[in-house]
């Protein structure tokens, strides 16, 4: 934290907030993502994180506030500037959101055929085959997603995003749902990403073993806004009472023992 | 989240929550219409896409089209026959079944048809995509997912209903010239020079701008119902539902509307 001052910041959030009708969703949020850092956003379900990351890329507009995303404010700028925008974007869904009927290849070459026109079908094919290899899963080149199992559909939305070649990850709950294996899969993945991409992200989750083995730092979204950010262990010595409910969730075992 | 004692702010209307509403709808799907016109004339255009769904769409109903549009032809001959001969006129037999086949029952046929298997199918599609996040998945990678999704599937009801429309009134006249040959051993000949004796281009013109304007209305309100999806699968049965339902009720407006236009100028 301490020499984070003088580090150029990808994504800087200000007094944002967000309400559906009488549902008020964000209320006051400060944030700061640092180049090529990882930071964990945990918060409890329903508590307006996915919210948060969809007004970053742009799928939702803030009420008020500033969101600024590599140099500009992703809710002023023109359509054509979103556009430019979102290609250096990566945004991983829950659910993954592979296009159902299309193949890993084809799902793969949805966003690089649109957005490079200029590339030939080889160079395409070579970048599909590049990117597959980083997730490990080149065998799944002509399967559809229906054949895959929650963890390789995981996978394949990374590299659907990576394929672009993106600054900024977004990564909504990358580990919900799986077993403790591919979770751990998925987590060095997202280090891996983070080295060989060079990439600055945001990693939604509430699996604390995640936010602890990806990320450099943590924030807390409770209640709308941000309690506290650093880094894991100075965000769980809090006194706290939810952060610590948080807390005795996840590792229950060793608070026991303690 | 705690649960202040203060209750909800109170909802506000301009007339009732109802009627605004149906308002609010009506803009919403003049906004997609003009967004469809916006985008299916600027570059760059889904052709890949396009031809799939025009196979989908075309091919993919022939079948169906085949049986009903036979079926038909024989059925309307059967009982057109009895009132025809009470004339002594059932020699017109053939010229009386083209004008009611190309004037009427073939695009109205194709079309009800067609909604019920496109339309379904577009909104079920769309619908499971939205509610899954696909176009948002679309939305984010900086592609444009009405483009790919809305724009060709649109241009291809608006394309592929015609076709179908003048497939299905031939298939219907051959089902009624099977039924007439049997029965009045007319000669293939002789049906057809009856059968055209009556029929003028306005009448075959005003049915394929029939036809334009079905496809065109089975695509937009399929698509438009599928895109604006919600409340997971649910959202998903709906959105197939009344793509099928706002279609067919939109066809018959528009027959209505059509015949009173072609009438005045008949
Ligand atoms: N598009 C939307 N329209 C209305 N309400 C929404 C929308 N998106 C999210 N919400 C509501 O905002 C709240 C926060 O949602 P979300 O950000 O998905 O939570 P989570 O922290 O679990 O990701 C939820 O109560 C949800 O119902
Ligand atoms: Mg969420």
């Amino acid at each position: 934290m301490s020499n984070s001052k003088d580090r150029e910041t990808v994504i800087s959030i200000r007094g944002l907030n967000k309400s559906f009708g009488s549902l008020t969703v964000l209320k006051g949020v400060d944030v700061d993502v640092f180049k090529g850092e990882n930071l964990a956003v945990l918060g409890k379900s329903g508590g307006g994180k996915s919210v948060l990351i969809k007004i970053i890329s742009g799928l939702l507009k803030p009420d008020s506030g500033i969101v600024n995303v590599l140099g500009s404010q992703v809710d002023k700028i023109s359509n054509r500037e979103l556009q430019e925008l979102r290609q250096k974007i990566g945004f991983s869904f829950q659910s993954s959101a592979l296009y159902d009927s299309m193949t890993v290849r084809e799902n793969l070459a949805f966003p690089l055929s649109r957005n490079k026109r200029e590339l030939s079908k080889a160079e395409i094919n070579k970048a599909i085959e590049e990117v597959l290899n980083d997730v490990g899963l080149p065998q799944t080149i002509n399967q559809m997603p229906s054949e895959l199992s929650g963890g390789q559909r995981k996978r394949i939305g990374i590299a659907r995003t990576l394929i672009m070649k993106p600054e900024i990850m977004l990564y909504d709950e990358p580990t919900a749902g799986l077993d403790p294996i591919t979770c751990i899969e998925i987590n060095n993945l997202i280090l891996q990403v983070q080295q060989e991409y060079n990439t600055s992200s945001i990693i939604i989750t509430h699996d604390l073993t995640c936010a602890k083995n990806t990320s450099n730092r943590v924030a807390v979204l409770m209640e709308g806004q941000f309690l506290t950010t650093g880094t894991f262990e100075e965000v769980f010595s809090s006194k706290d009472e939810r952060i610590k409910t948080f807390y005795d969730y996840n590792f229950i075992q060793e608070h026991e023992t303690i | 989240m705690k649960k202040d004692s203060d209750t909800l702010p109170e909802e506000r209307h301009l007339i009732s929550r109802k009627i605004d509403a149906f308002f609010i709808e009506i803009y919403e799907i003049f906004k997609f219409v003009r967004r469809f016109f916006g985008e299916a004339f600027s570059s760059p255009f889904e052709w890949k896409e396009f031809i799939n769904q025009c196979y989908q769409i075309g091919y993919r109903s022939l079948p169906l089209i085949s049986m009903t549009g036979f079926i038909v032809g024989i059925v309307f001959t059967k009982q057109s026959r009895p009132s025809l001969s009470t004339f002594g006129a059932s020699s017109w037999l053939p010229s009386l079944i083209t004008i009611a086949v190309i004037r009427a029952l073939a695009p109205l046929v194709t079309a009800l048809i067609a909604a019920g298997k496109v339309g379904s199918n577009i909104g079920a599609e769309l619908g499971s995509m939205k509610v899954t996040e696909q176009i948002d998945a679309m939305e984010v990678s900086a592609t444009n997912p009405f483009k790919f999704l809305v724009v060709t599937r649109v241009l291809a009801t608006t394309f592929m209903i015609p076709v179908l429309t003048l497939y299905s009134g031939l298939v219907a006249m051959m089902g009624s010239f099977v039924n007439i040959h049997q029965n009045e051993q007319t000669s293939f000949a002789a049906f057809i020079k009856n059968a055209f004796s009556t029929i003028s281009f306005l009448d075959i013109n005003s049915s394929l701008v029939k036809a334009i304007c079905f496809g065109f209305t089975i695509g937009a309100a399929s698509c438009y119902q599928g895109y604006h999806a919600e409340n997971g699968t649910q959202g998903v049965g709906k959105a197939a539902n009344t793509a099928v339902v706002v279609s067919m009720f939109l066809i018959f407006i528009e027959e209505m509307i059509i015949v009173q236009f072609v009438n005045a100028i008949r």
